[in-house]
């Protein structure tokens, strides 16, 4: 439908439009492509190449080929980020659409005041994730204090923790999302199964949730590459702590995740890994990328079967 | 007789899903509050009382809020100054140049256009970790790094979901508006501005309060591209103060952290209609 309107604008597109639009290039295209290519396209290439080598400033590059790959696969703390990256990012999938698809259930039965509950979940999202790190901390720190313990002391605690500040976190956005794609569903439909007597749990199984498979894949693939991306609430809540220290003198940090040992690598204490985390950023991309990739794939085959 | 036995039986399971649904609303809250509270209270009692309500012996009133805003020789509002500065000059510049470029790439849709279009489009997968030493040298080396030229980071790397979103919406568009315009005599930029722009307001106020959520709130970019020793925003502020003292006094940080999220708070209350709106609309186009 939406893609039908666009091509016949397009084939309408007259010269009359184009050329003065096109004469104007400076002034309309120009500001924003120059900045684009300050602040993605160069910063992008660069960081692409600068991967296959040993530097510590963008100046001092030296060609190494493939080596800061095989040293970042190498990685104990690397490899360590990745699976801990990938449990957190599977376990609040779970969690975040499954409470977020029952509230948002809920608050689409025609209740009372489902606006003002509405505005209260969906109320953490606007607070930055450094904030919401210290805000939690702190509370995690008061519960467990009592039990002479703290969230920096475990791992277990710190990963539960982000689990359910996240949770508290986007529960609201993926509700909203949720609520919209619960609405969009026609009413006959309901009606009619109403009608035909199909009990509440199987109008919910084999009309509402089909009916929804376009919001839920859309929330699926938001709180996977948001929690494979996940950097702000790391830092602020555990910072990667608590840490292990290993035989070989590395450090893992038990809690870090994909995002931050990347940062960790860049910014730690010896500038000369930068061209490993170069190289681990150039993987991370690549994994994010391919979720996404795999989300448009995703949505389009749902589209066609509808 | 059963049909008024199942409708009351509805409504009070209605009644009771408020109930359910109010208490699971205290508990949303109650984080919140619990920083207001913690906010009048002395550093060891943060800890130890937590969840208990401030009284003679825990509370220092609004001690903290006053010890908050010079603490660590870098006040306080100087950093709510900047981070406002950035957030605003930033996301109306996005808003202007993005929209004029979006426009652009609709109506002339040549190959080079395309190209770009789907340049903007990539940017969008790319997480920042990939680009963030590059970006971070570049915008020292061309001296984007105060708040009054680092809206132009800010334009280039949220470039993106802004000419996406603004694409979509001006193929929409019917195009004999803008063919009656161009044959009364206007030319491109009068046509943009009188014609195109009105036209755009929901678009520009869903990619704008996008924008401003996320520039607010961000930290690694500033963090790596101003110059910290003379600019600070409200996330690198209070980051700065807990990771660079080990007992810092938690009271204070807490009253910081209740002055940084009231205005968010009355910022949502007062528009969260376009908020929610416009929060839907990047999430399904995204």
């Amino acid at each position: 439908m939406k893609r039908g309107r666009a091509s016949n604008g397009a084939a309408v597109n007259s010269e009359l439009i184009r050329r003065p639009i096109r004469n104007s290039f400076w002034l309309f295209l120009l500001p924003t492509l120059a900045a684009f290519m300050i602040g993605f396209v160069y910063p992008f290439v660069k960081g692409f190449y600068l991967s296959f080598c040993k530097f510590t400033t963008t100046s001092d590059a030296t060609f190494t080929g493939i080596s800061n790959y095989i040293s970042a696969f190498k990685d104990a703390t690397f490899v360590h980020a990745f699976w801990y990256t990938g449990l957190y990012a599977a376990v609040s999938l779970l969690l975040i659409n499954l409470l977020a698809f029952i509230i948002a259930y809920l608050l689409t039965q025609g209740i009372k005041g489902s606006n003002i509950f509405r505005t209260v979940f969906f109320m953490p999202n606007l607070i930055g994730g450094i904030v919401l790190g210290y805000i939690w901390s702190m509370i995690f720190d008061g519960i467990l204090s009592q039990y002479n313990t703290s969230i920096l002391m475990e791992t277990k605690y710190g990963f539960w923790g982000l689990i359910i500040l996240m949770c508290w976190q986007q529960v609201g956005y993926m509700m909203i999302i949720y609520i919209a794609g619960l609405q969009s569903i026609p009413e006959d439909m309901m009606e009619a199964a109403k009608i035909d007597g199909a009990s509440r749990w199987h109008t919910l199984i084999h009309v509402t949730i089909p009916n929804l498979m376009p919001s839920i894949t859309i929330c699926m693939f938001l709180t996977l590459t948001n929690g494979f991306k996940l950097f702000d609430q790391n830092l602020a809540l555990t910072g990667g702590q608590p840490y292990i220290w290993q035989d070989d003198g590395t450090v893992v940090k038990t809690t870090e995740m994909l995002a931050l040992n990347i940062f960790n690598t860049f910014y730690g204490e010896s500038s000369g890994a930068r061209g490993v985390a170069q190289a681990k950023a150039v993987l991370f991309f690549i994994l994010v990328a391919a979720i996404s990739v795999a989300q448009l794939k995703g949505t389009k085959s749902k589209e066609v079967q509808q | 007789m059963n049909k008024r036995k199942s409708l009351s039986g509805e409504r009070r399971a209605k009644t009771a899903l408020v109930g359910v649904l109010s208490v699971i609303s205290v508990i949303y809250i109650l984080p919140m509050l619990i920083v207001l509270m913690n906010s009048f209270k002395a550093n060891t009692f943060v800890k130890t009382r937590t969840f208990a309500l401030p009284d003679a012996e825990t509370s220092v009133g609004f001690a903290n809020y006053i010890k908050g805003m010079t603490f660590g020789n870098y006040p306080f509002m100087k950093s709510v100054l900047f981070s406002l500065v950035i957030t605003l000059l930033s996301t109306a510049l996005i808003l202007i140049c993005t929209s004029m470029a979006a426009w652009f790439i609709a109506r002339v849709d040549s190959t080079i256009c395309r190209a770009c279009y789907y340049l903007f489009v990539f940017s969008m997968v790319v997480p920042f970790q990939m680009v963030m030493f590059t970006l971070a040298k570049t915008a020292d080396s061309l001296h984007l790094n105060t708040p009054w030229t680092i809206p132009i980071v800010y334009l280039g790397f949220g470039a993106g979901l802004a000419v996406f979103m603004f694409t979509g919406f001006i193929k929409g568009i019917p195009l004999e508006i803008e063919e009656a315009a161009a044959i009364d005599g206007c030319g491109p930029i009068r046509t943009y501005f009188r014609v195109v722009f009105p036209m755009l307001r929901p678009t520009m106020i869903s990619v704008g309060i996008l924008e401003i959520m996320w520039i607010w709130n961000d930290y690694l970019l500033p963090y790596l591209s101003l110059d910290r020793t003379k600019y600070m925003t409200i996330p690198i502020h209070i980051q700065y103060l807990q990771g660079s003292y080990g007992s810092i006094d938690l009271g204070a940080i807490m009253a910081l952290i209740t002055m940084s999220i009231i205005p968010v708070i009355v910022f949502y209350l007062t528009c969260q209609k376009h908020i929610i709106k416009g929060v839907a609309a990047g999430a399904v186009k995204g």
